[in-house]
């Protein structure tokens, strides 16, 4: 907002002059946060001696970020339900202390040092945005505590307190390109939000663009949330490239495609294929718009296996028949089972046992068996893309030879040598 | 040149959407001086309006029509409150309303995520506007010709009822001098509330419209408001011309600038310009003479 201005009422720029008071406060607080963060505590706080252990499940619940959130905090409690209901982790129930990330970054990272600190908790999980996990990073290694991150992100990290249970690039970026490939496109014109993640992302796919003689026709970025898309959508049609790739985030999703369809551009004349929407999003987005488009995840909500049959079955129940499940939900539940299961092939809750175990544990996951890497702490995953059908749902038309091993850095990628030394 | 030519038209159309958000806040910022922070929530409320609406009657066409008063009543109503209850308390309290109505927007805003859920719901287009038009070399959405025919329509309505009516003619008193036009007989705290009332249920109506081409969350308000701000400023308060020719402006300068860099590179340079324009205009582009002595 423009302060310069002097309006004629003296009220008027005073009251001006107060709204860049009021973001000074808030920047002020927001900085103010990571205050007292560097007295590393050396010992932990976690008891173990009761009969029951305390988790953290930290998820923004109000925010711009609570429409993807809440989801994946519901499917760590179901995950939760369950393990209790088995019995436990080493004989001990799991009791949730839930947390409200707030879509802000310095809030996650000040509220994960409470659940390490104050409540004394054995690990934590949760985190979507890739600035929430940067933000909580330092707090778990200074702490050295656990986080299990549940999303997709752009890869060029691994650390060791956090478990990244979503896809790292080389699980679904590469692989959806590769079916584009597959499929005879030939030029592509990139769409995304303008923060780390698409940024990161579409470097990739010029990389991998050139590597594969793909012709990259336009890149456009939008801020979060923006819905004007006039523009770059008669750029796109202009263009007339073979698919765009998508890595718009959140509320712009609706108004891309609204305004896609409503040029008359098809899935059939121009796929689009998304990272970001899943089964919950097609319905905000209005399935009219979409149907016909695709997805590149590792899960859907319509995988056909029994452990899938399960989860579905049991998300619902508790949830409510109208819910959907997907993929960042989906590896959310992962993440408390495979927590449970190094646990329990460690013999202890400490951080250093749980680590040392972490290698090669797996769990019958509604994706498929997934795999922990004891190296970089990532999981093996399938790469599925799926179709956006009539019914909201998606359907996976392609799928990986088995589970893939992460690569977070691309070393096994020649092109992408370039890439990873730049963060 | 055609692009050229096209995104022109897409400028107009961007400039009509701005003007619209912004038409409500120019009758509560610009003509009484109330910064209020809640106004993008009143937009969100328009939106919600629109989906309770579609859900009750099922036809997205009839629903639309239904919507669009309703999405009047609803954010007139809720703006009639807020005034009573809190703004009217703080009108020589810039500062104060400011916090509160930013409070009161977090506040909305929590309220739908729970009454609606957080997740993002679909409000249908009804088949007469899907699809597009062709039109000098772009293809031009049938909703943003809607959306450009709603502002018009809406721009025009204001106009009229400001210069010919009793209730108009009371707020433009008001407007250019409190005092006098209270001496005279008028209640300026029966206009203050007229004047909320409507800039109010015009934010509801751009909420139902907006419906057309963005998405309908919690947050959504959100997204409108600074761009509501700077038309409004950018054009003069107090002036409804000002804001009309700003927002064809901004939305104009947006798509020439996109043409030729990015989108986010062309907000940065929408906002530049704006920043040098008020060092050198800081009224804005039209100013009101009045005879207030403040």
């Amino acid at each position: 907002m423009p302060l310069r201005s002097k309006p004629k009422a003296r009220d008027l720029a005073r009251a001006l002059a107060a709204t860049a008071a009021l973001a000074g406060l808030v920047a002020t607080t927001a900085c103010g946060s990571r205050a007292g963060e560097e007295t590393a505590a050396t010992e932990s706080c976690v008891d173990t001696s009761g009969d029951t252990v305390k988790v953290g499940s930290l998820n923004s619940l109000s925010g711009t970020m609570a429409i993807s959130e809440t989801t994946v905090r519901d499917a760590i409690a179901l995950a939760v339900a369950e393990v209790n209901a088995a019995g436990g982790v080493q004989g001990k129930q799991i009791e949730i202390v839930a947390e409200d990330g707030a879509s802000e970054p310095t809030v996650f990272a000040e509220k994960a040092e409470k659940l390490i600190r104050e409540d004394c908790v054995a690990a934590v999980f949760g985190g979507w945005t890739s600035a929430s996990r940067k933000a909580m990073l330092p707090v778990f290694e200074d702490n050295d505590s656990l986080l299990y991150y549940p999303v997709q992100y752009e890869g060029l990290e691994a650390s060791e307190n956090i478990f990244y249970t979503g896809a790292t690039t080389n699980q679904q970026i590469i692989p959806a390109l590769d079916y584009l490939v597959e499929t005879g496109v030939e030029s592509l014109y990139l769409v995304g939000s303008d923060y780390v993640f698409p940024r990161t992302a579409n470097a990739i796919i010029n990389a991998y663009a050139e590597a594969h003689g793909i012709e990259v026709l336009g890149e456009d970025y939008v801020t979060l949330g923006s819905t004007e898309f006039s523009t770059i959508v008669n750029q796109v049609k202009a263009a007339d490239a073979d698919a765009v790739f998508n890595t718009l985030n959140g509320d712009s999703n609706v108004a891309f495609f609204r305004e896609y369809a409503n040029v008359g551009l098809t899935a059939e004349d121009m796929p689009v294929m998304s990272v970001s929407i899943a089964e919950e999003e097609v319905g905000g987005i209005g399935v009219e718009n979409i149907e016909g488009q695709l997805a590149a995840w590792n899960y859907y909500q319509t995988v056909d296996s029994p452990a899938n049959t399960a989860f579905v079955e049991a998300f619902k129940a508790e949830y409510g028949a109208d819910r959907v499940t997907s993929d960042p939900m989906e590896a959310a539940y992962n993440s408390v089972h495979l927590w449970a299961a190094t646990v329990e092939k460690a013999g202890s809750f400490a951080v250093e046992d749980v680590q040392a175990a972490a290698d090669g544990v797996s769990f019958d996951s509604p994706e498929g068996t997934v795999v922990i890497d004891g190296d970089n702490h990532h999981v093996t995953k399938t790469a599925r893309i799926g179709r956006i059908d009539a019914d909201g749902l998606l359907y996976t038309v392609w799928e990986s030879d088995g589970p893939i091993e992460p690569d977070p850095f691309l070393e096994g990628y020649d092109w992408a040598a370039d890439l990873s030394v730049t963060e | 040149m055609d692009l050229l030519v096209g995104q022109l038209f897409t400028g107009l159309s961007t400039g009509s959407i701005l003007l619209l958000a912004a038409l409500g806040l120019s009758l509560t910022f610009g003509q009484m001086g109330v910064v209020n922070m809640a106004h993008g929530e009143f937009i969100m409320a328009g939106c919600y309006t629109a989906y309770v609406v579609q859900q009750a009657v099922g036809d997205a066409g009839a629903s639309l029509l239904i919507a669009l008063p309703a999405g009047f009543l609803v954010g007139g109503a809720m703006g009639l409150v807020l005034e009573t209850l809190l703004i009217r308390r703080l009108y020589h309290r810039p500062l104060d309303t400011l916090l509160v109505t930013f409070g009161v927007g977090l506040i909305l805003q929590q309220a739908a995520r729970d009454v609606f859920g957080a997740p993002a719901v679909n409000v249908s287009v009804p088949e007469a506007l899907r699809g597009g038009v062709d039109l000098l070399g772009v293809t031009v959405p049938r909703t943003r010709l809607f959306i450009m025919a709603l502002a018009v329509v809406a721009v025009t309505a204001v106009a009229l009822v400001l210069r010919f009516t009793p209730a108009g003619r009371r707020i433009r008193a008001v407007v250019g001098n409190r005092d006098l036009a209270e001496t005279a007989g008028i209640s300026s705290r029966s206009v203050d509330a007229a004047t909320f009332f409507i800039g109010s249920g015009l934010a509801g109506v751009a909420g139902v419209a907006l419906t057309l081409i963005g998405s309908t969350s919690p947050t959504t308000g959100q997204s409108y408001l600074v761009d509501a701000f700077l038309v409004v400023v950018a054009g003069g308060l107090g002036r409804i011309k000002g804001a009309v020719v700003a927002a064809v402006a901004l939305g104009a300068l947006q798509a020439v600038f996109e043409t030729y860099s990015t989108a986010s590179l062309a907000k940065v340079g929408v906002f530049i310009v704006i920043v040098v324009f008020l060092q050198l205009r800081p009224q804005g582009l039209f100013t009101l003479r009045t005879r207030s002595l403040a």
